[in-house]
């Protein structure tokens, strides 16, 4: 495959940043994504240019470091998939792949396709964890016995990779579905009960205050999440921010 | 709770709460209006009871008033706030993979609904209003004294056909508004479970059946001249 | 004697950690106040250290390359963790994990560690049940288990496919619980590039801020290294794209001995290789070969056909297949340890039997386990005289209920669609049990300087088992790093902070920003990942599955070789001052080129097979076990642990023997 790709290149924080366009040839339908960036990045180190710098570790979608926004969407045009588990067998010949970064204020370009997600950071440390200490003698596993339900379900909310396609999809660039999951996978256990109220409202106050956008229920969040978040953790969300301020 | 309407689940509450306000609004107003296509008399004696009942007057006008205002100045302020969320925009955004147009664009149908009613107020409300409390006609009946005025002034706006084509092109708005709107609402609150499913379909009902019944009303009353 | 004191407490197997535990010395709260430890490397061993060290009152300050510690490659392991607690009532117990363990690394391991790991196993549960990890649960509510290759009971807890995820998360969130009290001090996006040692004592390292380029000094009265393994000196392998050697080379340059680098896991069951242009391999889960046949053609021709096109797997009758693991082993079967079912596809798609284009890749086959199930299914509902397409369609729905998201992976990455015509697999390099040689304290040969997790030599001897590598790093970090690095910070509270303006540091950071200089400043032909492929190359060649002393041998050169053309030929593109991945993936190859010879020279050294190491010199003659590894206990019982010397060529073998009192050496058969 010949494929023409328009690729923003911004040259650290500071710099405005612009669309490049690029050739390649030689593009074999089973590549990876990320495996054609690559083949893209070797071929400009050749020529003396500098390669596109973007974000990847694991390669096999359970990391969340890859964040590209192919196409108009976070993770380009397939569903259930992180950027590097899309393969080039969903382009065709000829094609022209517009490549940018995940865009939010709380997500600034550090680099080309890099950007610094630590405002997700900074959300979990400020409530997404439980209280306890590594002593060896909390009590045993099986003393707390969890509806098989309420398990399986926080397993879907714990399954979030953190990539921040919710956010970069979102219209509003809102880090709800983010929030709503972590959340949610407390709330649907016993043992998240006793921090619930602090939880929520904690990691709800340092959303916002990292500059996300609101969540307008467009759900966008929803059909691109590589992990198949759903939208009922918002709700959840929503629900548990209600109680906890009226508990206090 | 302070707190609480600060922040931006907080603020999506309000939204939610004054949206199930004008929604069971909206659907009073249809079944009064409706009633003017069965029933003339029955209309004329409702308006007349609504516009001159004090606790509607002065308790659920000054709310309605207050939730309109509010649910469009909240809008705007968080369609602001979102925008600012981004602050350097997509070469490509291809929003239709994920998510249907009505819910991208409710500012825009919002807005267009603000439109409309600034309209619709000129048209009815500010002369019901100098009717009423300027000149002090409380007494709903037509100038020569033969009956009550409500229903003769309704068909009488519907007569230009330009007036009834834009209150057309006002429901089509309110109809994409609530498409997205209705089921957004309960979702804010915090509902979402097994119900959803049918709540989503009734909220599609809702959406269509009410704007579409308005214009209805307005073709009626423009042909039955 | 051996300069190795492996520091094993006396008394009883039973017993030893117990009364270790109470005769330790320990830190007071107040003094731990003012002891700063630095942790490198946020996986399951790091994490999960940082956090408890932290809790416990010490200043840590945390790692990691990635822009989270939640993405550290630990986030990958799909199967399950292993614990001693016997909740089936199968007759599992800590004794049997501990001997499942040395039996399955080919009774290479340190027994009292081995040990000491199964009896914390139960207590990693706990601990993450407290977190709020999501395990697996039945319908009583209690947590369930799923039995894994290599052992008779039923042991390993795990969360649907994810289960390396979801334990790291809960590590993660322990972290970030000590970020926000400030008791971590968390370094995103910065790579360790050495380690400083004062005195003789681990001191502080010097690491590179990614984003800007900047070198940063920073001191500790300990450090501890947890940065995985060094897989991805095969270039392919099922690690993470990053994942490197570069920290545990550099504190073996700095005096910690490195300890059987020629022990690495192949696995058997991963995705092939589609062309050059691979970047990763992808594993699927061991779990697959329960219900799995695998198999090549018996002829030459179908195979040449299937190749080329002509005829598909599915059009080859039962008879024209041969299912090669079953045929060679038929107690075991399909279900031989990982090294074994590797060697077997080896030797296969050595002898051309391979069923794709590049030659190397079998089929693993649902076909039976589908019918098996669709006909007890049909049974189940009922249903008589099933047609064939309704015992299909049943089968399937097990299957996919079973391995639903293993099929969607593999269906993703290939475009074929495994319910109807068999996978392809082959195996890769997955992990690696060689590693930083440490005692019984997980202390390394420098004093301060501590491994854990995949980065020591680890508990696994010559082969690891499913499932129990999670639960080694969990238990390293955990509940055995903090106590026993509270014996040596007893004597450090009276040291005082650590300075950074001192000559060590100063000559520490000198060399590293010499090194990054000459990359940056090298006008080279060639980019960082042609050396990378090429080294790779060579590993998987002549390291690979099976070794002999003829191609180790001349790995040794060709390594070297590679080695000198890389310094000379690398082309670094960018500065070093700005965020530089070609730069950082210099610094790493330039390891792994060194690592790599050691790793070759240590598997010539090993004249024996055991586990993950295959030596064709050394297999069975005659009788049952014909071709099979042969290991050599009177000779090789022992922990090769090799001593830097300035060329990996110029290493010096240090023996720590392996001595089992409590356990009878056997040799492994699956016939």
């Amino acid at each position: 495959m010949k494929l023409t790709l328009k690729i923003w290149r911004q040259n650290g924080s500071q710099d405005k940043g612009k669309m490049v366009d690029y050739q390649v040839s030689d593009i074999s339908e089973s590549m990876s994504f990320l495996e054609m960036m690559d083949v893209l990045n070797e071929q400009i180190i050749n020529e003396g240019g500098e390669p596109v710098a973007f974000d990847h570790d694991c390669r096999e979608g359970i990391c969340g470091m890859c964040s590209m926004h192919i196409n108009g969407e976070p993770h380009g045009p397939d569903k259930g998939i992180t950027t590097c588990q899309l393969h080039m067998r969903s382009f065709k010949d000829g094609d022209t792949i517009t490549i940018e970064p995940f865009r939010a204020k709380a997500f600034p370009v550090i680099k080309d396709l890099m950007v610094d997600r630590s405002s997700f950071e900074r959300i979990q440390q400020a409530g997404g964890y439980i209280s306890v200490n590594t002593s060896g003698n909390t009590q045993d596993a099986n003393s707390i016995p969890i509806d098989k339900h309420a398990a399986d379900m926080a397993m879907d909310s714990a399954t979030c990779i953190g990539c921040g396609a919710c956010v970069a999809s979102c219209k509003n660039a809102s880090a709800m579905l983010f929030v709503g999951a972590k959340v949610s996978q407390y709330a649907l256990l016993p043992q998240g009960q006793v921090e619930a109220v602090d939880r929520v409202k904690n990691m709800v106050a340092q959303m916002d205050l990292e500059g996300f956008g609101n969540c307008t229920n467009t759900g966008a969040c929803e059909v691109e999440c590589p992990k198949g978040i759903s939208l009922e953790n918002i709700a959840r969300l929503n629900r548990e921010y209600f109680k906890a301020n009226v508990k206090g | 709770m302070s707190g609480f309407f600060n922040s931006s689940i907080g603020r999506k509450y309000a939204m939610a709460l004054s949206a199930f306000f004008l929604m069971i609004f909206i659907v009073q107003h249809f079944a009064i209006n409706i009633l003017s296509v069965f029933s003339p008399d029955a209309f004329n004696e409702i308006s007349h009871f609504m516009g001159t009942n004090p606790l509607v007057q002065f308790g659920l006008q000054p709310i309605l008033l207050f939730g309109v205002i509010f649910h469009f100045v909240m809008g705007f302020i968080l369609e602001i706030r979102n925008r600012n969320a981004r602050v350097v925009k997509y070469a490509q955004y291809n929003g239709d993979a994920n998510s249907t147009w009505m819910s991208r664009n409710m500012i825009w149908s919002g807005g267009f609904i603000l439109v409309f009613l600034v309209i619709h107020f000129i048209d009815f409300w500010f002369p019901e209003i100098n009717t009423k409390f300027i000149q002090g006609d409380m007494s709903g009946l037509l100038a020569d004294g033969e009956g009550y005025r409500y229903y003769e002034e309704l068909t009488h706006k519907f007569a230009p056909i330009w007036r009834v084509a834009l209150y057309c092109v006002g429901f089509i708005f309110l109809a994409l508004h609530l498409l997205h709107g209705f089921s957004s609402a309960f979702q804010s609150v915090g509902a979402n479970n097994k119900y959803t499913r049918g709540l989503k379909g009734f909220g599609k009902a809702y959406a269509i059946i009410i704007p579409l019944g308005f214009i209805f009303i307005a073709l009626f009353h423009h042909f039955n001249q | 004697m051996s300069i190795l004191d492996s520091k094993v407490p006396k008394g009883p197997l039973k017993d030893k950690w117990t009364n270790y535990k109470d005769k330790i010395n320990l830190v007071n709260p107040a003094n731990k106040r003012s002891i700063d430890i630095i942790v490198v490397g946020t996986g399951l061993a790091g994490g999960s250290a940082a956090a408890t060290l932290a809790e416990l009152g010490y200043n840590v300050k945390a790692f990691c390359y990635q822009d989270s510690p939640r993405r550290a490659h630990s986030i990958a392991a799909q199967g399950g963790i292993n614990a001693a607690k016997n909740y089936q009532g199968d007759g599992d117990s800590t004794y049997r994990l501990f001997y499942d363990t040395i039996k399955g690394g080919d009774y290479r391991s340190r027994e009292a560690n081995v040990y000491r790991l199964a009896e914390v196993s139960g207590n990693i549960i706990d601990q993450c049940v407290a977190q709020g990890v999501p395990f697996a649960r039945d319908y009583g509510g209690l947590l369930d288990n799923r039995s894994f290759g290599g052992v008779l009971v039923s042991r390993t807890f795990y969360a649907k496919g994810q289960t390396g995820q979801q334990l790291l998360l809960g590590a993660y969130s322990a972290m970030n619980r000590q970020i926000a009290r400030g008791k971590i001090e968390m370094f995103n996006r910065h790579e360790m590039l050495d380690v400083v040692k004062i005195n003789g004592k681990a001191r502080g390292i010097i690491a590179r801020n990614l984003v800007t380029g900047e070198i940063e000094r920073h001191s500790a009265h300990a450090v501890v290294i947890a940065t995985g393994g060094y897989g991805n000196v095969y270039f392919l392998s099922t690690n993470a794209m990053g994942s490197n050697a570069t920290a545990a080379w550099k504190v073996h340059k700095k005096g910690a001995f490195f300890a059987n680098p020629c022990y690495t896991q192949i696995h058997p069951t991963c995705i092939p290789r589609s062309g050059d242009y691979q970047s990763k391999l992808t594993l699927m889960s061991e779990s697959l070969r329960n219900d799995g046949r695998i198999w090549v053609p018996k002829k030459m021709e179908d195979v040449m056909a299937i190749r080329e096109g002509k005829k598909k797997p599915t059009d080859l009758s039962e008879e024209e297949r041969d299912y090669y693991l079953e045929r060679r082993y038929p107690a075991f079967g399909n279900l031989v340890p990982r090294d074994v079912a590797s060697r077997a596809a080896k030797e296969r798609c050595d002898a051309g039997y391979g069923v794709n284009a590049t030659g190397e890749a079998v089929y693993l086959d649902f076909k039976s386990a589908i019918e098996r199930y669709g006909n007890e299914q049909a049974k189940l509902h009922g249903i008589t005289n099933a047609s064939k397409e309704k015992i299909t369609e049943l089968g399937e729905e097990i299957i996919r209920a079973k391995y639903g998201n293993l099929f969607q992976m593999y269906e993703k990455i290939v475009d074929e669609n495994p319910y109807k015509t068999p996978m392809m697999i082959y195996p890769a390099t997955h992990y690696t049990m060689g590693g930083i040689w440490v005692d019984y304290n997980l202390m390394t040969t420098v004093e301060g300087l501590y491994c854990i997790g995949e980065a020591n030599f680890s508990d696994h001897g010559a082969n690891r088992l499913g499932a129990s590598a999670l639960m080694q790093g969990l238990a390293d970090g955990y509940f055995i790093l903090p106590y026993t690095i509270g014996d040596y910070l007893s004597h450090e509270i009276r040291t005082g902070k650590i300075p950074t303006n001192t000559p060590e540091f100063d000559e520490a950071e000198k060399a590293v920003t010499d090194q990054i200089n000459a990359f940056i400043n090298n006008k080279g032909t060639h980019s960082v990942d042609y050396f990378h492929k090429k080294l790779g190359k060579v590993m998987w060649d002549k390291c690979g599955m099976s070794r002999n002393a003829t191609d180790l041998k001349e790995a040794i050169q060709e390594i070297k070789a590679i080695r000198e053309e890389f310094y000379k030929e690398v082309k670094v593109p960018g500065k070093a001052n700005e965020m530089n991945p070609e730069l950082e993936k210099a610094g790493r190859v330039a390891d792994f080129l060194e690592l790599g010879e050691l790793f070759a020279k240590d598997a010539l050294m090993r004249e024996e097979s055991c586990g993950g190491h295959f030596r064709e010199e050394s297999v069975e003659l005659d009788g049952e076990q014909e071709g099979e590894a042969k290991r050599n206990d009177a000779e090789f019982a022992f922990v090769a642990a090799w001593e830097y010397k300035g060329e990996p060529s110029d290493a010096v073998l240090h023996k720590e023997q392996l001595e089992f009192n409590d356990i009878e050496l056997k040799q492994r058969s699956y016939k």
